[in-house]
């Protein structure tokens, strides 16, 4: 991933180097994708939407204007475009109870069933604490710290200053600690 | 290159980010396939029914690529791999909205929305075979007219040899184009057995053109209106008896003071 020659060969060839575009850049798309809409059909469909505009974008740009992508922020402002829409989409349909995020592969099979049971609970907690945050933090903490986007990579493809966006990193953070520190709280009160 | 956050200073804070991190998921096996697909750069195909029996189509998100009759899918692999070369996967249907205007278009409704993935072929073969794909079901239109419609009046074995070619027969339907002389000419998805027999389920009466290909006419005219048609045209289908006439050549119509008709264009104006 974030091969600093994929550009040029995508400039150059874009149906021959486009599938490792897809390969290097599917899994940081849908987990982006799934962490902000918490639904993992939603984020299957954010994941390739960005990706077939991502092939349509590079079919239509002059290849100076290829060359010259981070495709790392780039693919990022695609993906959070859509998957601000999905959420939309999924406010507007009659609310049903939300379905645990799950476990979502990089499973090691040699753990054991508690192992891999501790550990999704694990991810189903954060998960769901991290789509609680309001969307001006759930960005980019998401894109810091799940997707680790440099903050000059989310300045670009969020369009907001470095400054702004450390400041609301840090007030996410704090947010998500404060809700975990009083969840512990209450299961051992 | 990666560039993992530093880990934060607060133990608490640390713990935090370390969670996060746990928040990276893989995608869906499907999702590489079905980004392929739909750009184009990989095709699923599936075994539909067709008026020549089972026929293997593929497609992707640019439209149908290809369609076989038969039912032997490694040699449908093969011919694919050979002529196209993208990768291929076998699914178990075309998508609802896909298999509908598919099974429409194989039944020969050509305004059936189905789009067709033409790439690889040259311009003069798109001209040719977009130019069949207007021919309506039922009717038939020689290879020459298929050149003089394009404007390459002169190169109607070019013409058939792009038809020959047709990635998707029956889709677009190369079977609807004949020989100048009334008789129906070869056919690339079974010869002219199967070219024979899909135009008969078009509701064409081979027979008939046969008949008057051998008696040497190649158009019908009307003598009410003065107007002269291909034979199958749908205009000189509804021509009565007691007006017909017949013509062995367009000069022979226009001698006669008949113009030729606009819905199937059978001649050049003279």
């Amino acid at each position: 991933m974030d091969d600093a020659t994929l550009p040029g060969r995508l400039a150059d060839d874009l149906d021959g180097a486009f599938e490792e575009l897809v390969l290097g850049h599917q899994d940081r798309l849908y987990s982006i994708a799934l962490r902000l809409t918490g639904d993992p059909r939603d984020a299957e469909e954010v994941a390739q939407d960005t990706l077939v505009r991502a092939y349509h974008a590079l079919a239509s740009y002059e290849p100076l204007r290829v060359r010259e992508l981070n495709l790392r922020s780039w693919l990022a402002t695609i993906a959070l475009n859509l998957a601000r829409n999905v959420s939309r989409r999924a406010r507007s349909r009659p609310a049903v109870a939300p379905e645990p995020v799950g476990f979502e592969g990089g499973a090691d099979p040699a753990a054991g069933p508690e192992t891999w049971l501790a550990r999704r609970e694990t991810v189903d907690y954060w998960a769901a604490i991290v789509l609680d945050l309001p969307e001006r933090y759930r960005v980019p903490v998401v894109l810091r710290h799940v997707d680790d986007l440099s903050y000059a990579e989310m300045a670009e493809a969020l369009g907001r200053p470095e400054g702004t966006l450390k400041a609301q990193v840090h007030r996410g953070l704090a947010m998500l600690r404060a809700a975990h520190t009083a969840d512990r709280e209450e299961m051992t009160a | 290159m990666t560039r993992p956050a530093l880990p934060s200073d607060d133990p608490e804070l640390a713990s935090v980010e370390r969670a996060l991190h746990s928040l990276r998921a893989a995608a869906p096996p499907s999702l590489a396939t079905s980004t392929l697909v739909s750009v184009g750069l990989a095709d699923l195909y599936a075994s539909v029914d067709s008026p020549l029996g089972l026929a293997f189509v593929a497609w992707n998100g640019r439209g149908v690529s290809a369609v076989a009759a038969g039912d032997d899918a490694s040699a449908f692999e093969a011919s694919f791999a050979a002529d196209v070369g993208r990768p291929l996967r076998r699914v178990e249907t075309p998508p609802p909205r896909l298999a509908a205007a598919l099974a429409r278009r194989l039944s020969g409704d050509r305004r059936a929305p189905v789009p067709v993935d033409l790439r690889g072929r040259s311009p003069f073969e798109r001209a040719v075979l977009e130019k069949a794909a207007e021919i309506p079901r039922g009717e038939v239109r020689p290879y020459g007219w298929v050149a003089r419609e394009i404007g390459r009046p002169k190169a109607v074995r070019a013409v058939g040899s792009a038809l020959g070619h047709n990635p998707v027969p029956l889709v677009i339907p190369c079977h609807r184009v004949v020989r100048g002389d009334g008789t129906l000419g070869q056919y690339s998805m079974g010869g002219p057995q199967a070219k024979r027999a899909v135009l008969s389920t078009e509701g064409l009466d081979v027979g008939e053109l046969e008949r008057l290909a051998t008696r040497g006419i190649r158009y019908i005219g009307s003598d009410t209106t003065g107007v002269f048609c291909l034979p199958t045209c749908h205009h000189a289908r509804r021509v009565t008896d007691r007006h017909r006439v017949t013509f062995r050549s367009a000069t022979d119509g226009f001698a006669a003071g008949y113009r030729p008709c606009r819905r199937c264009r059978p001649a050049a104006a003279a």
